[in-house]
């Protein structure tokens, strides 16, 4: 058995299905998408809902920086630029982020584990389209909402929406309410997907594969849903406070009778910094199936990725106060918080070295999954150092808020998710689709994103050492800051130009992409066993296996993983 | 595996021919580009003034100070994590990237190694141990430090977008520039701020003095700064509180002691009458504006707006959005929402004449 092998010797091909049901007019085309309780339809339909979300954040980042390019720049009003970050803000971790983690948790998660479905089906589809309605009720405010003072209409309050600006008095209209009711049905979508993956991954993997068996991805993507359902609960808990403050009088956050705008930050960030573990564990899950594929090793430390992971999911519950290190805590508070954030380091460090342990004495190849998961490493590896800095609270007195920040959590969530991103669409979308995407169209779009996501971010740390705050609309000349916010501009037309590319990649493969075959990158997981795209039902016959490398076991029958695990 | 060989060849039948794309970039628009990127340089060169960038890794006062040498500890450690952890990827991607003349075998699987584990897991844990102490003396020095009787005590009072800064013990009552004497060789005059909210959360960031704390609604923070050279230090708010949270700018003078007693007598003085302008004092006592702003020894007494008692010897309007002059406060007064979109001061749509009254009135509240 090996890549080469003749899909019909799949037993996954057999066409249980007669070929009459499949001859659909356009009509039962689409409403098979809509009603569909496939995983692997629902998955990639949160992928396409995530990446065209990501294309309209990217709109929004673009309008930020042209007017932030030059200084006393008058392009957009403060009320404009206001609601665009917010929405950027908003849109890139509620519509692109989660979506987009879910969508492949969704997809890849039974394939992996060997199972026909998720545990749920229906409710699989039902948490779909709670989030999709979140976030087109979201960018519906643009129309039917009113904003602050009656300007505008998209929320413009921030993307963490900071009480008491959320409150009646200060953001009048509808705009806030767009905006809390948005992000809380969004979550009762990832709570319900959540628990189905949980359910999944505990309940219906295949024969063989007990829990120290499973692919690194269906380990991680457990512990992210774990976290979910703990962080998540308190972010809807905050925003039904919110709402009933806003509509029935209550004063949780209302400063003027007594509220607390403290409260909403604790409530904020023990989801919001768990939530960045949520976004990035996923990404983790990719690179380490990702690496070892085309470093043609086995993962190296697979007890230790695990507990290092479970590890950060522990410590991140702990650390959310470091988003606060300003808010005036007692000099004892801020130590706790320093060193809880301190710690994460540690099995962040272990990850990172265990990538390069697999690497080291591999044989790489460079296909454009591996170097955007290259990229990911080098990039995670500033951003986590860049993270130790925002964790010395004194330092952080300088550093938080500023485009230092800025700066710091998009290293986190460009160049280490959205690059993990990129490259997990490259790696399964023949698999999805049965085409590889475009070889050279993909190295022109890495060198590009990669090119203009160093001008831009790189750059941007300068401002903020030299006290640019961010979401402001303009700036004096005169402050030091007008070159850095150009070059970072710059760059955003090297990143445009790449995600172009990408699209275009996607679009011509989609129609000429050459045959994937089942196993086209050599792979040694449970979902290249079975043909691209999969049939409905995954597996003719449910696999056994006897190692996490089921299809190493197959390929080299003399020397199997089991003999070694 | 049999298969291998042809898989490479038919990714190096792929290989991008770079000459084929190079359409996307013209030369042109690299010279475009280039060019203004060197104007905006070479102009912001020009504009700028060195001690008005507020850089951190510039502190003029002792708190700025730790921080900034925290920070540079930090740096130094971090950085030689980066260059080694970068190294060894650059080194392993270099090192054991599959060669032209591979044989098609798998290399040796290696599943992991407890020493190796152990040791980078200590490592990183020895050094998060050091970077922890180090930070919790520094936050203990800054946060825990102890007043001198001697210090000046400022209260800050954050609004939507403008800073009141009010001299309990002095009887000062400003807005948006703050005075604070210098604090020279053992003769130490730190200002202790006690920091507060109006309405909506802000922060309080002059990057050389001390970095940002915020001023939280139902709460009390406080901060001390302590220049060492007289001048003056730009910042602005750190919090995002709504439309002009940009136009919220700070401006902190440091004083020479004489400077400084010269500048507290001078917001001691209650305004004197000058029965030339009696029309234009009669038109901001009739008009909106007694309702938001203060005078001294008037009936003016509002305070959701900034205190005008010595409006003339501040240097800026609006919290910065402009100089302060009189075309700069009659163009302020005819059209705020112009010169800083959203603000909360309305238009009054005074006439002419009355405007040019009330300019002339307020230009005496020096």
């Amino acid at each position: 058995m090996n890549g080469t092998m003749n899909t019909n010797e799949l037993s996954g091909t057999m066409p249980l299905v007669p070929v009459a049901s499949t001859d659909k007019a356009a009509f039962d085309y689409i409403h098979s998408w809509l009603v569909t309780v496939d995983h692997k339809k629902l998955g990639l339909m949160y992928i396409m809902y995530g990446l065209a979300f990501l294309v309209i954040a990217g709109l929004e980042a673009t309008l930020i920086r042209i007017q932030l390019a030059v200084p006393n720049n008058h392009f957009l009003s403060p009320q404009v630029f206001n609601q665009l970050f917010t929405m950027h803000g908003t849109t890139m971790v509620f519509l692109v982020g989660m979506p987009i983690i879910f969508g492949f948790a969704n997809y890849l998660v039974p394939l992996m584990i060997g199972a026909r479905d998720l545990a749920f089906p229906r409710l699989n589809a039902f948490g779909f389209w709670l989030s999709a309605f979140g976030g087109l009720l979201l960018y519906y405010s643009f129309i039917g909402g009113e904003g602050m003072a009656g300007a505008g209409s998209a929320p413009d309050v921030g993307w963490f929406a900071y009480a008491p600006l959320t409150g009646k008095a200060f953001s009048k209209g509808h705009s806030t309410d767009y905006w809390t009711l948005a992000i809380m049905i969004g979550g009762f979508g990832s709570i319900a997907t959540a628990v189905n993956i949980i359910t999944t991954i505990l309940c219906m993997r295949c024969r063989g594969m007990t829990l120290t068996k499973m692919p690194l991805l269906a380990w991680l993507n457990l512990i992210m849903c774990g976290m979910v359902l703990i962080a998540v609960s308190p972010l809807t808990a905050a925003q039904i406070m919110l709402l009933l403050d806003r509509f029935a009088g209550s004063h949780f956050f209302d400063t003027q009778a007594g509220g607390s705008a403290t409260l909403w930050m604790h409530f904020f960030w023990i989801f919001g910094h768990p939530e960045v573990y949520i976004l990035i564990i996923p990404a983790f899950a990719f690179a380490s199936e990702i690496i070892p594929v085309f470093s043609r090793k086995a993962i190296f430390g697979y007890p230790v990725m695990v507990g290092a992971t479970l590890a950060i999911a522990f410590v991140s519950l702990s650390v959310w106060a470091h988003h606060m290190f300003t808010v005036g805590m007692t000099s004892t508070g801020n130590t706790f918080f320093v060193v809880s954030t301190m710690m994460v380091g540690v099995p962040t460090g272990i990850k990172i070295f265990n990538w390069l342990g697999t690497m080291w004495g591999g044989k790489l190849r460079f296909a454009t999954p591996m170097v955007f998961s290259i990229a990911f490493i080098f990039q995670f590896l500033i951003a986590g150092l860049t993270g130790i800095m925002l964790a010395c609270a004194p330092w952080d007195w300088q550093l938080n808020d500023s485009y230092f920040l800025i700066a710091h959590f998009h290293y986190t969530l460009v160049g280490a998710l959205v690059f993990m991103i990129f490259a997990a669409i490259y790696y399964w979308f023949p698999k999805a689709t049965g085409h590889l995407l475009s070889e050279r169209l993909g190295k022109w779009h890495f060198w590009l994103f990669l090119i203009g996501f160093h001008i831009t971010f790189d750059t941007m740390h300068i401002p903020g050492i030299l006290g640019m705050p961010r979401r402001i609309y303009t700036y004096e000349a005169g402050r030091g800051w007008g070159i850095w916010n150009l070059i970072c501009t710059i760059g955003v037309v090297f990143q445009g130009i790449g995600i172009l590319i990408f699209v275009l990649n996607i679009l011509l493969s989609l129609r000429k992409g050459k045959p994937a075959g089942s196993d086209p990158w050599d792979a040694w997981t449970l979902e290249w066993t079975t043909s691209s795209p999969p049939p409905e039902y995954n597996f003719a016959e449910i696999p056994t296996v006897k190692s996490r490398r089921p299809l190493w076991d197959i390929k080299h029958p003399t020397d199997p993983d089991w003999k070694y695990e | 595996m049999q298969s291998q060989p042809s898989l490479r060849r038919c990714r190096q039948a792929e290989t991008p021919k770079a000459s084929a794309y190079l359409f996307l970039i013209p030369p042109w628009m690299f010279w475009l580009v280039m060019a203004l990127v060197l104007q905006q340089g070479v102009l912001a060169a020009e504009r700028t003034d060195p001690a008005l960038v507020p850089n951190m890794f510039a502190p003029e006062s002792a708190p700025a100070h730790s921080i900034s040498h925290l920070a540079g500890l930090v740096l130094a450690i971090t950085g030689a994590i980066f260059v080694v952890v970068a190294g060894l990827l650059i080194y392993a991607v270099v090192r054991f990237r599959r060669r032209a003349n591979d044989d098609g075998t798998e290399p040796a699987q290696i599943y992991g190694s407890g020493p190796v584990e152990a040791a980078w897991t200590t490592v990183p844990f020895l050094i998060v141990i050091v970077l922890t102490l180090t930070t919790a003396r520094v936050i203990q020095e800054v946060q825990d430090a102890r007043k001198p009787s001697a210090a000046l005590d400022v209260q800050v009072i954050g609004h939507q977008w403008w800073w009141e800064f009010r001299y309990p013990k002095l009887g000062i009552v400003t807005a948006n520039e703050l005075h604070v004497p210098v604090s020279q060789g053992r003769d130490r005059l730190p200002t202790f701020l006690e920091l507060r909210s109006a309405d909506v959360v802000h922060s309080f960031w002059v990057p050389r003095l001390m970095g940002k704390i915020d001023l939280v609604p139902n709460k009390v923070n406080s901060m001390w700064i302590e220049p060492e050279r007289p001048g003056l230090f730009l910042g602005q708010c750190g919090t995002y509180c709504g439309t002009q949270h940009a136009l919220m700018l700070l401006r902190v003078y440091a004083d020479t002691r004489e400077d400084f007693d010269r500048w507290v007598k001078q917001q001691q003085q209650s305004p004197e009458s000058n029965p030339t302008v009696a029309a234009g004092k009669l038109v901001f006592e009739r008009t909106a504006c007694i309702n938001c702003h203060a005078v001294g020894s008037t009936v003016a007494d509002g305070r959701f707006g900034p205190d005008l008692t010595h409006l003339m010897s501040r240097d800026t309007l609006g919290s910065g959005a402009l100089n302060n002059s009189v075309e700069g406060l009659r163009a302020w007064i005819k059209s705020p929402n112009q010169l800083k979109p959203g603000v909360l001061m309305p238009a009054m749509n005074l006439s002419d004449a009355d405007l040019d009254q009330l300019v002339a009135y307020l230009a005496t509240l020096r």
